[in-house]
């Protein structure tokens, strides 16, 4: 069937801020289904609470609404827009949850709102565990036996009757306690009984294990017609027990013949035609390895992170067929865009491997538990493509950015066989390594296999890998011949690996591989497997005789990704190389990017005009540098991944657009820069950096109390701390030096002033500021944390020219060309800088959005010579925007366990929201919103805040009495608010954590003494609080913030902006 | 063992031999299936060629006794970027590199497979030889312009007549070298079978008094089986017939269509197919190098490929015959058409 001509105005639901199970791969596929529904001319109403996106820009959308998704601001935009359609499966759960709720509360029904693609009786089959399991029962697909018991009698009769083992999860209870695995009667027995007692409603699910069986999904798409294809099939190498998100996935499936391929193949779409799926669906089942049995895990209906990896994995684009099957199309009517012969209508074949392996934020909660299970902890993830799976394995280790280039983990050297074979028992992040550890050691594929579940197939590959790498640290550099050298590379060894395990300079073999003329093929992915031919430039390396790419002789540009999304270097980095390849192509350049991270949309083959899936390693990049010959390479955009490129690519002749590999080593380089700032006369923090305690306590005399401290060199997370006092600076010196002593710890005066930040760009003579922005906390939490108030709203207009004049110093100083961003601390009317930035920063999305200045397009503009006062939108700071906006960050800590979620100086959250409003109080409260606070529902709160914080707190505690507020605090809080005459009742000390259990807490304001230390009583109360999904404020700055918009509460607008 | 693959049009490409050492020639063909090497390996249709996999990575799962397509490996040589030395799975007896020993039939892997797949894409299929890498060239060029693979059918059709009882219809298998998915998917049905040689007349399979005559799949020419045509021809009007692949292309020559040469096949369990009847697309498993171009008079096209628009099934508008391009019994490939069975079977007198 064609287009459906009905279909007018659609609304699409994204995804929401960045959290860990949802990243940026719902801007990949909303982006697509936006750009979709446009290109038949229909308009498209767009609302995300999260700025940082690319489906956010006015041209990938008709109408934008940067509002908190809740069903309550929808309905409001709903209401305005009268779009006659809503596109739910494009955001994710939250997307989808969102429509669900819209159509039950009947608002859909209310405003004529048709739900287009899987329909929402559909998407509840699917969703809802019991209609699910009823279908499955229906159509005869096996799932997983389960069922909920409340005494120990129906727990052994339902286990008895599925058979053992079993898993026990009692409910509600605090990450998974009291529940196990139990082998036999005996064990369940005791299992349940402490599960029973444990869960707060008495209330445990018996599951049948299916532990250790392979996990292999199908990325299936259903028309209205009813014709289904499979997309691709893809294998985790992790077992059941392991969340997939968190798995290393390869795709197609490796280890199953034909006979249990085609058996889930049918099997998946059976499924699908039950449910009635109009779009693409996620299908995951478990396999008993020793048979074919099989269960299904759960579908998802709606595209998926696994539908993003299963789009780049195969250049099937996913979300855009899905989009065209809800606005009428059926699958035969599509074009296939890769090859423009063959129709949407047919299955992709590979001719290569691809593995994702995921990246996880360990290394920034160093406490936190790295034991990977069924919840999700992985922010981003890499992917890599070979024509092995060695090869494409290696290439996904070293995009990983954690220091590894082969699998040798050299920590792991000294740990004896017994500690490492128990350490695999249960995956962690580091399993690989620990793996190919064992198999140095001798261990066999077949022992690990057992203990880990793995298919020996990925063993004996792995193995293959530490042999090779055994093999070489045997060899020295005369050893090395063509053909051996060959051998090494076509497995996917970097030069650097085999550098280092012969012990010589990475470029030795750099040089070898000159002179014997050893480099990359590039090979296109291209659907088919080179069955037909295929028009669009997307490619991966491999060692192989024959390359595929044609290059011209157009001018081109190089632009360099930002890798997979971390705490840090988030979506926004991926926002600003979009722009930076759309605002070259408008210059008429041709456009190439490099990136590994299969979740965004620079890596849509339809962003650049050539698309590089590979590491950003030095090698990997300078490979394609040296194919392609562009006329320059623009880093800027790519966050820290690609900056640490500059001095490699410099070095090699390699044109850098903008900003120098010299200026940008002047601006990172503390001792120069301290220097550079002393000769402009520019204030920073008193600091040092000190060898030893003594010497740390010296400092401190002369700086004075607080400080902040950091390693120079940080390894493994262990980040920054506010010292208060000398005992608190002796403490963390101490552990500091004998965590390592061949590196200063970093001692600055703490200032306790208002953060304010700029982006700003510069042409060499002017400098351009979109905005001014002013942090809602005060300096010691990371800018990344705090609330960013855009246009500022207390500083003065003195204030305001000495950002200016700063900004325009530093960069004139430094020579940037292009973007920069600086952070400055105002204290008793004093200006003091504390960290540039020679990039685009992660608040360019945000200024970009609420000031309507293309930072990007005008940054790359002038990296490529135009000069600022020609590009339209004037020098010095920009007009300020008359709406307020607020940026209030967004966390995942309650899905790792045990991780700190005390703001701090280092960065934690892993997303963010915009708040928009008239006033400062609409922006705060639709902020707040949106991040699931809502101030209207604050009524009881639990405090427990520090001695500096304690007089402070008791202003804000009155004022929230008057508010109505109830407040409940710990022995030294209580004491405190009551000789403050506010009536307070006392939690004791023992029962703090049942207490916050038992009552019905809205909000706990829980300032740290000290953080990270698992054993404090505040560290407990905050990890309570979260992983009962209640809001913790850990800044009084954000409290008063809070209480503000409590007192001043009016009606909120909606706003397209 | 060093080896290399030579072109008809002098194309090189080295490698290492695995399997039974010695020397091949074939017609070279791409496979794009990402499973199901060994299902390829013993179809019978491969006899004569030559199989390259444009998936990377063959035999992960090693070799069962179960999933195959007749009893010995078909093809004449084979072809992989990379055979897993160790394979994982259940139900795997042996490695890829065994099973070739065992059958005697040569292996090369460690080529670049998909500049190979590119240029037979383009240039079109082409014989090869499989050769030590120090042969001489014009030896090579010898062996491959005195191959003929004329005789085909006759050799991997059943050497004779055979019958596997069942309660359901009668059908008679005329074998041109016919898959055990085939077989097996009438014996699902509980069909009562009886398979003819290629060479066996109309008469013997009319002595049988069948319910519904079936024309398998096979290898080659069709247009080179002048004698079966003709025992077709006599068949037509008697009996109901229906039929796979070769045998769908069998029928078209009886009834007066014309076949024709692919330029490079269709080779993989991706093919998108519509059926023109029910309006739906259906993926399906594919093996042949020629096709229908012309349906004969009375004939109406069911099925056609959503890949090239070449005619992938048809039915004769006054006679019960049927046929098929496509492998409907899959093996390897998707399930999604084993309902082609039926639709044979509501033929059946």
């Amino acid at each position: 069937m064609p287009l459906n001509r009905d279909i007018k105005k659609v609304l699409v639901i994204g995804s929401g801020p960045i959290i860990i199970g949802q990243a940026a791969e719902f801007d990949y596929s909303g982006t697509q289904a936006c750009m979709a529904i446009k290109e038949e001319g229909i308009e498209v109403v767009l609302v995300n609470s999260n700025p940082a996106t690319i489906m956010t820009d006015k041209e990938v959308a008709d109408k934008v609404y940067i509002e908190p998704l809740t069903a309550e601001v929808l309905e409001r935009i709903i209401e305005k827009e009268r779009p006659d359609s809503l596109l739910a499966g494009m955001g994710g759960q939250t997307g989808l949850n969102l429509a669900v709720e819209l159509y039950e509360k009947g608002i859909l029904q209310k405003y004529n709102v048709n739900v287009i693609g899987t329909k929402i009786e559909a998407i509840k089959r699917g969703e809802d565990r019991e209609l699910f399991r009823e279908l499955m029962k229906k159509i005869n697909q096996p799932i997983i036996d389960s069922e909920i018991v409340t005494t120990l009698e129906d727990g052994l009769k339902f286990a008895k009757k599925i058979g053992y083992p079993v898993i026990v999860r009692p409910a509600y209870t605090l990450g998974g306690t009291g529940g196990g695995i139990a082998e036999n009667e005996e064990e369940l027995e005791k299992i349940l009984d402490t599960g029973l007692k444990l869960s707060s409603i008495g209330q445990v699910l018996i599951e049948k294990s299916v532990k250790g069986w392979k996990e292999i999904e199908y990325e299936v798409i259903r028309d209205s017609q009813g014709n289904c294809i499979t997309v691709c099939n893809m294998e985790n190498i992790d077992p059941v027990g392991v969340h997939t998100g968190d798995s290393i996935v390869v795709a197609p499936s490796q280890t199953l013949s034909d006979r249990e391929y085609q058996m889930l193949r049918t099997a998946a779409i059976d499924i699908i035609n039950a449910v009635g799926i109009e779009g693409g669906c996620n299908v995951q089942f478990a396999l008993n390895p020793d048979s074919f049995q099989y269960a299904v895990i759960e579908i998802n209906p709606r595209v998926s992170r696994s539908s993003a990896l299963a789009s780049k994995a195969t250049g099937y684009p996913i979300a855009k067929v899905a989009t065209k099957i809800a606005l009428g199309y059926s699958l035969d009517e599509i074009k296939n865009e890769i090859t423009n012969k063959t129709y949407a209508c047919f299955e992709p074949s590979l001719d290569y491997v691809v593995v994702k392996i995921p990246k996880w934020p360990f290394d920034k909660f160093a406490q936190a538990d790295n034991t990977l299970g069924t919840k999700m902890m992985a922010t981003g993830e890499v992917m890599a493509i070979g024509r092995n799976f060695e090869e494409a394995l290696l290439k996904g280790v070293r995009s990983l950015e954690i220091g590894a280039y082969s699998l040798e983990f050299k920590k792991y050297r000294n740990i004896d066989i017994d500690e490492l074979k128990q350490s695999i028992k249960e995956p962690t992040d580091e399993g690989l390594f620990i793996i190919a550890e064992l198999l140095r050691r001798g261990i066999g594929a077949t022992e690990i296999s057992n203990i880990t579940k793995i298919d020996k197939f990925f063993i004996y590959k792995i193995k293959n890998i530490v042999d090779k790498e055994e093999k070489l640290k045997k060899l020295s550099l005369r050893d090395i011949n063509r053909e051996v050298l060959i051998e090494y590379k076509k497995i996917g060894f970097s030069d650097r690996a085999i550098a280092e395990f012969l012990n010589v300079d990475v470029e030795k073999i750099k040089n070898l591989r000159r002179e014997w003329n050893i480099n990359p093929a590039y090979k296109m992915v291209d659907t088919c497997a080179g069955e037909f031919e295929a028009e669009t430039p997307y490619y991966y390396s491999t060692y192989e005789d024959f390359d595929e790419v044609i290059v011209t002789n157009n001018k081109k540009v190089v632009v360099i990704g930002s890798g997979p999304i971390r705490i840090g270097q988030g979506i926004e980095f991926d926002y600003s190389s979009v722009h930076c390849v759309l605002a070259l192509k408008r210059l008429g350049f041709e456009t190439i990017i490099i990136n590994n991270n299969p979740e965004t949309v620079s890596t849509d083959f339809n962003i650049s005009d050539k698309l590089y899936f590979e590491p950003l390693t030095e090698e990997d990049v300078l490979n394609v540098i040296e194919k392609e010959k562009p006329y320059g390479v623009i880093l800027q955009f790519g966050g820290q991944t690609a900056i640490k490129l500059a001095k490699y690519l410099d070095k090699r002749g390699i044109t850098i657009l903008g900003t120098s590999s010299e200026q940008i080593d002047l601006a990172e380089d503390r001792e120069r820069f301290d220097e550079l700032l002393e000769g402009l006369n520019i204030k920073r923090p008193k600091g040092r950096a000190v060898w030893s305690v003594e010497e740390g306590i010296k400092a401190s005399k002369e700086i004075g109390f607080p400080l902040l401290v950091r390693p120079s060199y940080v390894l493994g997370g262990q980040g920054m701390e506010i010292t208060r006092s000398e005992d608190e600076l002796k403490f963390y010196l101490m552990s500091a030096f004998e965590r390592d002593n061949k590196n200063p710890v970093l001692i600055d005066k703490y200032i306790c002033g208002r953060e304010i930040e700029v982006d700003a760009i510069s042409d060499g003579e002017d400098v351009l500021i979109p905005g001014i922005m002013e942090h809602l906390e005060s300096a010691g939490v990371h800018s990344g944390d705090s609330i960013t108030i855009y246009p500022t709203q207390g500083v003065s207009q003195k204030i305001k020219e000495k950002v200016l004049e700063y900004t325009k110093k530093i960069s004139k100083a430094i020579g940037i060309k292009g973007m920069l961003n600086i952070q400055f601390i105002e204290h008793q009317d004093e200006l003091y800088v504390i960290e540039v930035n020679p990039r685009a920063s992660r608040t360019v999305p945000f200024i970009s959005k609420v000031t309507k200045v293309p930072i990007v397009e005008v940054a790359t503009r002038v990296m490529l010579g135009e000069k600022l006062k020609d590009i339209g939108y004037g020098v010095n700071i920009y007009k300020e925007a008359e709406i307020v906006a607020v940026k209030v960050p967004v966390f995942s800590t309650e899905k790792l366990k045990n991780a700190e979620i005390a703001l701090g100086p280092q960065m934690k959250s892993t997303g963010e929201v915009l708040g928009v409003g008239r006033s400062l109080n609409e922006a705060l409260y639709k902020g707040f919103l949106g991040v699931g606070l809502d101030i209207r529902k604050i009524k009881n709160i639990f405090a427990s805040v520090n001695d500096y914080d304690k007089y402070e707190f008791i202003n804000l505690a009155k004022r929230l009495k008057k508010l109505g507020c109830e407040i409940y605090a710990t022995d030294g809080t209580y004491r405190a608010l009551n000789s403050g005459g506010i009536e307070v009742r006392l939690v004791k000390d023992d029962d703090i954590l049942n207490f916050i259990d038992r009552e019905n807490i809205n909000l706990v304001i829980n300032t740290p003494t000290k953080g990270n230390d698992l054993e404090r009583y505040g560290f407990k109360i905050r990890r309570r609080a979260i992983e009962r999904n209640i809001r913790v404020l850990t800044s009084l700055d954000t409290l008063r913030a809070v209480i503000e918009v409590m007192e001043n509460r009016g009606d909120y607008d909606v706003y397209n902006l | 063992m060093k080896a290399k693959l030579i072109l008809e049009n002098g194309i090189e490409f080295i490698g290492n031999a695995f399997g039974d050492l010695q020397e091949t020639v074939g017609e070279v063909v791409f496979n794009t299936g990402m499973t199901g090497y060994q299902e390829v390996l013993t179809d019978p249709s491969y006899y004569g060629q030559i199989v390259v996999m444009t998936y990377p990575l063959i035999g992960n799962y090693g070799i069962n006794f179960e999933d195959i397509e007749s009893e010995k490996i078909k093809v004449k040589g084979f072809i992989v970027k990379e055979k897993c030395k160790f394979p994982s799975n259940f139900r795997c007896e042996v490695s890829l590199d065994e099973y070739f020993k065992l059958n005697k039939i040569v292996g090369l892997e460690g080529i670049d497979t998909r500049a190979l797949t590119k240029i037979l894409r383009d240039a079109g299929t082409m014989r090869g030889v499989i050769v030590p890498a120090d042969c001489n060239f014009d030896r090579a060029m010898e062996m491959m312009q005195n191959f003929s693979n004329k005789d085909a059918v006759f050799k991997v059709t059943t050497k004779q007549k055979y019958q596997i009882e069942g309660k359901g219809k009668h059908v008679a298998v005329y074998d041109f070298g016919v898959k055990q998915n085939i077989i097996r998917s009438f014996i699902k049905r509980g069909c009562r079978l009886t398979v003819f040689p290629a060479i066996a007349s109309y008469k013997e399979i009319l002595e049988v008094n069948p319910d519904l005559v079936f024309l398998s799949n096979g290898p080659g020419d069709p247009e080179e089986l002048q004698d079966v045509i003709q025992n077709i021809k006599e068949l037509i009007n008697k009996k109901p017939i229906v039929g796979i692949c070769l045998g769908h292309q069998l029928i078209a020559l009886s009834l007066g269509g014309r076949t024709k040469k692919l330029k490079y096949g269709h080779r993989g369990c991706n093919h998108p197919v519509k059926d023109l009847v029910k309006n739906k697309i259906y993926i399906t498993s594919q093996n042949h190098g020629y096709y229908v171009d012309l349906v004969p008079e009375d004939t109406e096209v069911t099925h056609i490929s959503l890949n090239d628009g070449t005619i992938e099934g048809m039915r004769h508008k006054k006679l019960p015959i049927y046929s098929v391009q496509f492998h409907p019994e899959a093996c390897p490939g998707p399930k999604d058409n084993d309902y082609i069975f039926d639709e044979f079977l509501k033929l059946a007198l």
